[in-house]
């Protein structure tokens, strides 16, 4: 969207950007991903997620981070990036056979 | 992409949906699921914000404290839901903005139900008993839908609705077991808004051209006449127990399908309303856009002033 | 302490959580963005509580006959004692920012000391509301300086609002008869004294808003003793048109 402001300058109309919502809902748990919102700045972005996100005292924490600083893979390496690790079965303990006797390991 | 490749991709698509995988935003979709998610999701979204206006009606006239913080956190829920499937909707690529403007100018559509207009306390009863009771009925199935943002935001606003129907049906039996004066607006309440609730859960399936694809991607997962009859045999009951009467002179029980049978829906008046010509779309829609174009210098305020701050702060950097 | 004094005591903190929030409750649905409309409606939800925590507290000091909703809803105009500044109108935002603000600034130095009160039920209901407070005088400055510090436009109406709001300021310091009773028996807070820091608050926050204090020498005042605007009439009939229609019914 465009706008004309005074005498005939031009800029572009900006909305308030989209931002990233973590909420903790007990210490001891990891802040997980509640939803996004938007905010002009930071500290209405850490506001508005109070007000939207935590009505029912969902939480403890918050964290907010505005959404183009997030970097993400792309599903369309997910070969490349994900596959890989498929066949490292050697990873996880149920690849170690113990005789039954042995408790606790 | 050739067309053989773009064939390959979309099978490949449907068999990941028939396997119950969820679809996230930067996963390749077909352009149609795109669209058909940006147009589904975005009509729900417009409901909740419209859908707070008949109600909003009332906040300042409840009746008791306890009533009018109960309706207060109602309507607000509504907000928040907005919210929640307005930022869904964003992960197709389309903007919040670009979605308001489709309302603004009549492109997208809302629920119909809220071009009623609210017309006495009974109706908030009302609305919370019928219309959340058939909005559940349809919001349920969509938790698990195949969209994984969607689905997301409907387990959310399912959690928090559970709240709003009971609302709604305890205003409801309040009044049937008050005076005579307030049972008779209960009464008055039910016999307005029954039938534009069963219309709510939206065309006979010979009429709705939607139903095959968006059970195939689990947009939907009963016909609109399927919720219709679960409706009707779940709410009928619940209006006797108050002893309210159902104003359908066709309705009854049925011993062999163990359903209730009922009348004739007007669908025309269905399409009117859909069409504009409901008792109050003018002013639904005139309120949205009085209240973003009012809006506006607060927001481009906040934003000026954010930008003031980001540059002070650079500026101390340096 | 006359229960009749403590009772007019409380309404003048009361009235104006309820008129307040009456207000802010008449926006929801209509703010400027969804999340300013939530954030608006948390604090007409906060400040209709904190009522109800006061008027169950009358209620049981007036004896059984009375319940929260006969005090809420069906006093005349003269009986409600809020200050004028909290039944003045939703203009537009700036206006509705400006009034939160000039009322929680004051709230919250308010409730500083009523937590101290030697009435127990007042003291507790402070020490809730103080947290919910906080927030919307947190809340309200931080929206005072995005509009004073905003855009050319946002600045003249924020100052628009400041100007003609100003006025209601000093009546948040007037102490009445109940006020001075209670005072004297450890129960109320001495209002007066909690205006040099008030206006250090607000003028500190205003300047950094880059907006004018205006110079006033007159200063409206009535509603402490139940004079109120005619404003006042309009918001009544709305929140009492159930009560007045239907008297005596259960809802």
């Amino acid at each position: 969207m465009r706008k004309i402001v005074g005498k005939g300058a031009l800029i572009m109309k900006k909305n308030w950007p989209l931002w990233e919502v973590f909420v903790r809902s007990k210490n001891g748990l990891e802040h997980r991903h509640f939803g996004s919102l938007r905010a002009a700045d930071e500290e209405m972005a850490l506001e508005n997620a109070r007000d939207v996100y935590t009505r029912r005292s969902e939480g403890v924490s918050i964290w907010v981070v505005e959404s183009k600083h997030i970097t993400a893979s792309n599903p369309e390496n997910n070969g490349e990036l994900f596959e890989p690790a498929q066949d490292k079965v050697y990873r996880h303990p149920t690849f170690y056979t113990l005789p039954d006797e042995v408790k606790h390991m | 992409m050739s067309e053989k490749e773009i064939k390959n991709l979309e099978e490949l698509f449907d068999q990941r949906i028939a396997r119950d995988e969820k679809i996230e935003p930067k996963d390749w979709m077909p352009e149609k699921y795109r669209k058909t998610h940006i147009r589904q999701i975005s009509q729900h979204a417009h409901s909740e914000i419209v859908g707070m206006l008949p109600e909003g009606n009332w906040i300042s006239r409840a009746p008791s404290m306890r009533r009018k913080v109960a309706l207060l956190a109602k309507v607000q829920d509504e907000a928040g839901h907005g919210l929640y499937l307005y930022s869904a909707c964003e992960t197709l690529g389309i903007s919040r903005e670009e979605l308001y403007e489709q309302l603004h100018t009549g492109k997208a559509k809302y629920s119909s139900i809220f071009n009623y207009p609210t017309l006495t306390w009974a109706d908030i009863g009302a609305i919370g008993w019928l219309v959340d009771g058939a909005a559940i009925i349809n919001q349920v199935p969509l938790c698990s839908t195949s969209y994984g943002p969607y689905a997301r935001a409907m387990i959310r606003v399912c959690k928090e609705e559970s709240f709003h129907q009971r609302q709604g049906y305890e205003i409801m039996m309040t009044l049937a077991n008050g005076t005579p004066e307030q049972k008779e607006l209960a009464q008055d309440a039910l016999n307005r808004w029954w039938w534009p609730s069963l219309m709510m859960l939206g065309p006979t399936d010979a009429e709705s051209v939607h139903t095959e694809q968006s059970m195939k991607w689990k947009l939907k997962r009963k016909t609109n006449d399927e919720l219709r009859q679960q409706f009707i045999d779940q709410t009928v009951p619940q209006a006797d127990l108050i002893g309210l009467t159902v104003p359908d002179s066709d309705l009854k029980w049925n011993e062999e399908t163990k359903k209730y049978d009922f009348g004739e829906i007007d669908w025309d008046e269905f399409w009117q309303v859909v069409k504009g010509h409901g008792p109050c779309n003018k002013e639904r829609l005139s309120a949205r856009v009085n209240a973003w174009e009012e809006g506006e210098w607060v927001r481009d305020a906040a934003m000026a002033y954010a930008e003031k701050q980001q540059n002070n702060k650079i500026k101390k950097a340096i | 302490m006359k229960k009749e004094n403590l009772i007019q005591y409380i309404y003048g903190i009361a009235d104006n959580a309820l008129i307040l929030g009456q207000r802010l409750s008449e926006l929801c649905g209509h703010g400027p963005n969804l999340e300013t409309d939530i954030a608006c409606t948390n604090m007409a939800l906060d400040l209709l509580g904190q009522t109800r925590s006061y008027y169950q507290y009358v209620a049981q000091l007036s004896g059984e006959k009375v319940s929260e909703d006969d005090i809420a809803f069906l006093r005349t105009e003269r009986q409600y004692k809020n200050v004028l500044l909290v039944e003045q109108p939703n203009n537009h935002f700036g206006y509705i920012i400006t009034r939160q603000f000039f009322y929680d600034a004051f709230h919250l130095l308010l409730l500083q000391e009523l937590q101290n009160s030697k009435d127990e039920t007042l003291s507790a209901i402070a020490k809730k509301a103080i947290k919910e407070v906080s927030y919307h005088q947190r809340f309200s400055s931080d929206w005072i300086k995005r509009l004073g510090d905003g855009t050319e436009v946002s600045r003249q109406k924020v100052q628009e609002a400041v100007n003609d709001l100003w006025k209601f300021t000093d009546e948040l310091f007037q102490l009445t008869e109940y006020d001075k009773n209670a005072v004297e028996l450890g129960v109320g807070v001495d209002v007066s004294l909690l205006k040099e820091k008030y206006y250090q608050i607000v003028k500190e926050t205003l300047e950094e808003a880059t907006l004018i204090i205006p110079e006033l020498k007159w200063f409206r005042k009535g509603g402490k003793e139940g004079v109120h605007s005619e404003h006042m009439g309009y918001l009544l009939s709305d929140l009492q048109y159930m009560q007045r229609t239907y008297p005596n019914m259960k809802w």
